[in-house]
Parts: structure tokens; C-alpha cells; sequence
């Protein structure tokens, strides 16, 4: 008797918590007594975590507006990223530095995401059941696209463009505008060795704070109901398409915010094909945190993003103290990454 | 030109389903007509080079991916896993120094159990992923390819040990090199190991394929003859038969006269009777019980269900046919390459492959040989003209190969979100 309750229990909270929240939380901790017996500086790892964590944060974020309105995860993130990417790149061109540098490309790159969204959200509309596919594809081609525009717009500012030749930098040193972990510098202090970009995790935690609360007003409960069953949303006098273009709208936001944080923490603008790969990881760390293909809560992206970049930024010198001269981390990455979306789709459950 | 196509198939919507139907292959037949124009760098040579090498490198690659899509699996892009497979037999037979025709033979032996079983798992999780297998055949490439870059990188060396001074070893003895020579059929190796066994002159086979092909036409008039649903055809059959004559005037007039077409490098023979022979066998399988089954089952899974077929066991076969010949479609691809590129030969086999079968006016529905052939031919030429378009329009080789990125994923999301977007606007006009 005792014995079935406890097995009982041991289901419940699996299922409270998610399998794969579980599996990859549980491998992180391994990974981390490893670390911890090879002596690698547990503080270093912390503040190196906290760190990766807070620049990806947004981007993962993304993933929760599109989930909930029922289009699947974001996969065409690249478009909300290449649009803050393009706000980063014009505000330089411009002149700007330092703090302005920062607030005209966010101002620049919700517009531009935002115009976008709309697009994308059509697009969507018009595929319904295959949106995944699509959507990542059009990512793709966004990518591409994009890596035409930066070789042929004719930018003039001497801190992006190659030496000679015409065409912009791959990556953009955002030093040369101020611009360098400009967030994550406001405010940070460090608490026994460890870093806590103070501004980067502030500006993280009210993009979370700002899509929870909007999934409590009326607009953000339509979303989900549309996303839940689209019939009785439809019966109950909710404009379905509608609401799909406003969730990816927002997503799209997110995604352009998302790069821009991320670059400022990386110090770096990466162009090109960059870009072309990023929708990935963060579908993956919105998974690992406990959302499905369907369903997603803000405290999903929290945990997620935290476990997997933890799990990333441990495994690296962990792997390359145990294992010399070989890649195991990123190939992990790979398998990690891939493994949990193609399990997600396993849950997905079309019919026949 | 793509405004102007949709605005033309907005506003008369059957009167121009023709053009809407075959947007892509239009595209893609402009572009490479417009690349002749402005580019002045390219010669009929070089072109035709170019293409009749790239056509033997990718044909078979392409023809794998007809019987998924048959079989209602869409476009398989897992088709990748088939390539490492291929790669891995032909990494084993490398490193055991074996080559020749006979090696080639026994590569294509060791890729077939690998690929079967990858396949296998493969079909096993679309099963898992009905309704989705399109983005859950792209993700299994990329976890493939983890798993690959595991046994590449790692395995190799930590657990299986090997000889460090082994020249596909690195230098520390281990994983294997980066780029790995596969070594000329003259010295014992792999490379060009089937296009040299008989090679002709580009212009000699151009003459063959056109006449056989004008027998096949002139065969099929005269048996349907008589029947009534022959008659369609009829003016397919006329077009084709005097394409072919035209074809078969042009080289005769080439050998005779000797000129420059005979330039053309002469291409491979066996290489050429292996599609063939794949193309036959995709025409023919249909014809079986089998096929029959895959046609249902691609028809409508329930129906195919009530009918007494075993849905999953045929979506699982289709998977196990698919990945198979992408894995001896790699070997032959990588023997005409000539080196191993470990890391990097496979990734992209299944975006191009893909955007090849499209490009010849497949859907994720409907493909057939004829989609296969085309695609290749038009896909590859895409990717000859666009750096040269780039070279002459805007004094940049780079721009043009951005270009070409963008048209693989162009043309894919564009085919896709058609189909889809048609099938949605056909489901509305039967609701109405």
C-alpha cells in the first residue's frame, strides 16, 4: 500500500515539474558536482550563468505570446531579431552613443518589429496547421534577405564597414558607440566574486513582469482562449486571426528587444548568418523550463532559460577539463537542444 | 516578376492556375534566362560543365525524397541522416585503405544496414510527429548531426582507438580530420571510383537520353493510341517528342561539325544508369502492392487505416526507402567530390535537395520524377548564374551568394506557404 502511494507521488511530481525539465535540471547538478570536484571556480560558473541567462532572457520570452496564442513556438525569431539588429546598426549609422545609442535603437526596432509582426502574423494566418514549418522558413529567408541588405544599404560610419569595400562588418564592436554592456554595467555590484549585471537581469525581469501581466488583462485571456480551442473562442465572439496577429506582434517585439539586450551583454553586433540559427536555443529553453508546443507561462521561460544556459556555461570547462582537446560542449548543445524540440513534438499529438 | 505573378492569380483565379500552379519553376527559368542576358562572363560551356556535373552529383539525392512525399510524410528533410550514414561507410572504408570499384560496391553494402536502421528510428519518430514531420524531419537532421560530430569528434579515438598517425586521424589521435582525401581510383581509392568506369562525351549522351526518350514517346502513342484517356496527353506527348528531335538535331549537328559543345566534359555513365535506374524503380514501386499502399496511406491515413493497411509498418518503409538511397546518393556525390568534408558534406543536402524537388513544381503532395529532373537542372542552374549575376550587376560575387542562400530558403517557404495557402482557400470554397 505504502509502496503504490509513494510511486504515486514520485508521478505527480515528475509530472508537476516536467520530464524534461527534470532530466536536463538533474544533469545540469551532475555537471556541476563534476565541475565542483575538478575544482573549476563555482563563482566564476554563477556569475557566468547569471549573466548568459539575462542576455537570452528576452529572446526566450518571445517564445511565450506565440506559443499561447496557439501558433507553436516562434521559430521565425530571426525577424524580430533582424529588425533590432537593423535598429542597432541604423542608430550607430546616425551618430548616437552611449545611453541614446540605446534608447533610439529599442524605439527604432519595436517600430520596425512591429510593422513586421504585423506581416508575419498575415502570413500566418493564411497557413493555418503547418505554421512551424513555415515559420521557420520564413525566419530563414528573413536571414538571408537580411545578409543582402547589409552588403548593399550604403552605410557611411567608419565603426561598421570593412576597411575597404563596401558592406558592413560581420561583427560590430559596440565599444566604439558606448554601447558595450551598457545595461548590464548600470548598477551591477559583486557580491564575493560574483557579477550580478544588476540592469540586464532588471530590464529581463520587467519584460517578464510586463507579458504576465498582460496575459491577465482581457486582451492577453483572449489570446490564450483562442490558442486552447479555437472553436468556442470563435463561438464566444473572439476574433481568433486577430488576436494570432497581436500575439506575434508582441512576439516579434520581444525578439527585436531580446537581440539588443543580448548584444549590449556580448558587446558585440552580430550580422549576417548569425541570426539564422538563434530561434533554436531559445525554443529549446522554453521547453527545458516546462512549456509545451501549446502551452507556456512566463515562470517557464525563467527557470528554462536559467537551466540551460547554466547547463551550457557548466558543461564547457567542465568537458574540456575531463575530455582535452575535444568539442563535447557544443556537440551537447546539439543533441540537448534538439532532442528536447523533437520531443516536444512528439507531444504535439496530430490526429490521423 | 513575384508581384506581378500573384497579382495576375488574384485576379482571375482558374483562368490562370496554370501560372499559379508552376509560380516556382518560373521563377527559376526567368532567373536563369536573365542570368544569360546580363552576365557576359558565362559561356555556353561553362554552363553546361557546371550543370551536367552538379546534375550527376544531385539527381539521386533529389529522386530519395519522392516516396515520402508519396507516402503523405512530406519533404523529407531527414534525408541528411541517410548522408551521414553514406559518410560513415565511406569514412569505414577509407580508413581501412579499401577502394576501387569494389570498394565503392562495398561502401554502398555498409551504408545500406546503417541507413536502414536510421531510417528506421526515423520513420518511428514521424510517427510520434504526425501532422508535424516537416519541422520534425529539418530538427532531426540537426540532432543527427550532434550524434554525428559525437562519433566523428569523440568516439573516434576516445572510445574506438585508433592509430594517430593514420592520415584521417588528427594529429592527436583523436576524431577524425576536418577534410579527408578520399584518394584517386588510379592509387587504390575512392575518388571518381564510378565516373571512371566509362565516361562519354556530354554531346554522345545528350544524343542517347533524347533519342531513347523519343522511342518512349513514340512507344506510348502508339499503345494508347485508341483510349480515350490518352487523349489529354496527346499534346504532352507531341511537345516532348519534338523537344527531343530538336535535341537530338543540336548534338548531331555538334559531333558532326566538332564544335565547342564537345568541349563539355564528358560525363558518367554509370552514374547516369544509377538514376536512371532509381527513376524506373519510383515509377515502378507505385505499381505494386507496396506502392499502392504508400499512395493510400498518403491519400488519407484514416481510410488507409479502415481499409485494413498498416499505417505506421508503410510510413516506416517509406522512411527506411527514403533514407537508404540518400545515403548511396551521398556516397555518389562525395566519390564525384573526391574529399570528405567530415563536418560540413551533409548539413545542407537536405535544404537543397528539398528546394531542387520544389523548384521542379513537387508540393509537399505530389511529386513525381519529372518534378526530381527539372528541379535539379533549374535549382543547379540558379546556383551556377546567381555569383555571376552578382559579379556583373553589382561588381560583387559575395552579394550573389547571399542571393542564392536566400533563394533556397525563398523558395522553400514560398512553395510550402502556396500549398498551404491554396489548400486553405480551396477547404474555404467547398465550406461556402
Amino acid at each position: 500500500m505504502v509502496e503504490v502511494k509513494e510511486k504515486h507521488g514520485f508521478k505527480d511530481i515528475v509530472n508537476k515539474i516536467g520530464l524534461p525539465t527534470l532530466i536536463i535540471g538533474s544533469f545540469w547538478i551532475i555537471v556541476l558536482i563534476i565541475g565542483g570536484m575538478l575544482d573549476i571556480s563555482m563563482v566564476t560558473l554563477m556569475s557566468d550563468t547569471i549573466k548568459r541567462a539575462g542576455m537570452n532572457g528576452i529572446l526566450v520570452l518571445a517564445m511565450v505570446p506565440s506559443i499561447q496564442s496557439g501558433t507553436g513556438p516562434n521559430f521565425a525569431l530571426p525577424i524580430g531579431i533582424e529588425c533590432g539588429l537593423f535598429a542597432m546598426v541604423l542608430s550607430v549609422e546616425f551618430g548616437f552613443t552611449g545611453a541614446s545609442w540605446l534608447f533610439v535603437s529599442v524605439a527604432m526596432a519595436i517600430a520596425f518589429a512591429i510593422v513586421t509582426g504585423y506581416l508575419y502574423g498575415k502570413l500566418l494566418n493564411s497557413v493555418k496547421g503547418s505554421e512551424m514549418t513555415i515559420a521557420t522558413y520564413t525566419g530563414f529567408s528573413s536571414a538571408a534577405i537580411m545578409c543582402l541588405a547589409w552588403l548593399m544599404i550604403p552605410f557611411s560610419s567608419p565603426k561598421m564597414g570593412w576597411f575597404m569595400g563596401k558592406g558592413l562588418r560581420e561583427t560590430i564592436q559596440l565599444d566604439a558607440v558606448g554601447g558595450a554592456q551598457i545595461l548590464s554595467n548600470f548598477m551591477s555590484f559583486t557580491v564575493k566574486g560574483m557579477t550580478i549585471p544588476t540592469g540586464m537581469l532588471l530590464v529581463f525581469f520587467l519584460c517578464c513582469l510586463i507579458v504576465w501581466l498582460y496575459f491577465r488583462s482581457k486582451s492577453g485571456v483572449a489570446i490564450s482562449a483562442g490558442g486552447i480551442n479555437p472553436r468556442f473562442a470563435q463561438a464566444s465572439g473572439i476574433n481568433i486571426d486577430r488576436n494570432r496577429i497581436k500575439a506575434n506582434v508582441l512576439s516579434n517585439v520581444l525578439g527585436a528587444i531580446g537581440i539588443i539586450v543580448y548584444s549590449q551583454g556580448y558587446g558585440y553586433t552580430q550580422l549576417y548568418n548569425a541570426p539564422l540559427m538563434m530561434a533554436f536555443p531559445a525554443v529549446a529553453a522554453i521547453l527545458i523550463g516546462g512549456a509545451t508546443a501549446s502551452r507556456a507561462k512566463v515562470s517557464h521561460v525563467i527557470i528554462g532559460v536559467f537551466i540551460f544556459q547554466g547547463l551550457l556555461t557548466t558543461a564547457l570547462p567542465v568537458a574540456n577539463q575531463l575530455f582535452e582537446g575535444t568539442d563535447l560542449s557544443e556537440i551537447m548543445r546539439m543533441v540537448i537542444q534538439n532532442g528536447i524540440i523533437l520531443y516536444a513534438l512528439t507531444q504535439v499529438g496530430g490526429g490521423k | 516578376m513575384n508581384n506581378a505573378y500573384t497579382g495576375e492569380r488574384l485576379k482571375s483565379k482558374s483562368g490562370s492556375s496554370w501560372v499559379a500552379d508552376n509560380i516556382v519553376t518560373l521563377i527559376f527559368i526567368a532567373f536563369t534566362i536573365f542570368g544569360f542576358v546580363v552576365s557576359d562572363g558565362v559561356t555556353m560551356n561553362f554552363f553546361l560543365t557546371e550543370l551536367s556535373s552538379r546534375f550527376f552529383r544531385n539527381a539521386f539525392l533529389v529522386l530519395s525524397l519522392i516516396i515520402p512525399v508519396v507516402a503523405g510524410l512530406g519533404l523529407n528533410f531527414g534525408i541528411v541522416v541517410g548522408a551521414m550514414a553514406g559518410q560513415i561507410a565511406i569514412a569505414i572504408v577509407r580508413y581501412f585503405d579499401m577502394g576501387g570499384v569494389s570498394g565503392m560496391f562495398l561502401t554502398f553494402l555498409i551504408a545500406f544496414p546503417i541507413a536502414a536502421f536510421a531510417g528506421y528510428l526515423t520513420g518511428i519518430l514521424y510517427n510520434k510527429t504526425r501532422g508535424q514531420e516537416m519541422i520534425a524531419s529539418l530538427i532531426v537532421g540537426y540532432f543527427a548531426n550532434g550524434i554525428y560530430q559525437f562519433i566523428f569528434l569523440f568516439a573516434v579515438g576516445v572510445i574506438i582507438k585508433v592509430p594517430a598517425d593514420h592520415p584521417m586521424i588528427k594529429p592527436d589521435g583523436v576524431g577524425v580530420r576536418m577534410t579527408v582525401d578520399l584518394v584517386k581510383v588510379e592509387d587504390g581509392g575512392l575518388k571518381y571510383a564510378l565516373d571512371k568506369i566509362m565516361e562519354i562525351p556530354f554531346m554522345w549522351a545528350i544524343l542517347l537520353v533524347a533519342a531513347a526518350v523519343l522511342l518512349l514517346q513514340v512507344f506510348r502513342y502508339v499503345r494508347n493510341k485508341n483510349k480515350a484517356t490518352f487523349i489529354g496527353q496527346k499534346n504532352t506527348t507531341l511537345i516532348n517528342s519534338v523537344i527531343c528531335l530538336i535535341l537530338i538535331g543540336i548534338s548531331i549537328h555538334a559531333i558532326v561539325t566538332k564544335s565547342s559543345l564537345m568541349m563539355v566534359r564528358k560525363v558518367p555513365v554509370v552514374i547516369g544508369v544509377f538514376i536512371i535506374a532509381l527513376c524506373i524503380f519510383n515509377e515502378k514501386i507505385l505499381k505494386t502492392k507496396l506502392g499502392q499502399d504508400f499512395r493510400s496511406v498518403g491519400q488519407s491515413q484514416h481510410i488507409a487505416e479502415v481499409s485494413g493497411i498498416n499505417v505506421d509498418r508503410t510510413r516506416i518503409i517509406a522512411t527506411i526507402m527514403s533514407t537508404v538511397l540518400a545515403a548511396w546518393g551521398q556516397i555518389m556525390y562525395l566519390q564525384n567530390m573526391g574529399t570528405l568534408n567530415t563536418y560540413g558534406a551533409h548539413t545542407q543536402i537536405g535544404m537543397f535537395s528539398v528546394a531542387a524537388l520544389l523548384v521542379g513544381g513537387a508540393s509537399t503532395q505530389k511529386a513525381n520524377i519529372r518534378h526530381a529532373i527539372l528541379g535539379t537542372l533549374l535549382f543547379n542552374s540558379m546556383f551556377i548564374m546567381s555569383p555571376e549575376i552578382g559579379l556583373s550587376l553589382f561588381g560583387n560575387a559575395l552579394l550573389g551568394e547571399y542571393f542564392r542562400t536566400f533563394m533556397v530558403y525563398g523558395v522553400i517557404g514560398l512553395a510550402l506557404g502556396l500549398h498551404v495557402w491554396r489548400t486553405f482557400v480551396k477547404g474555404k470554397e467547398v465550406i461556402e
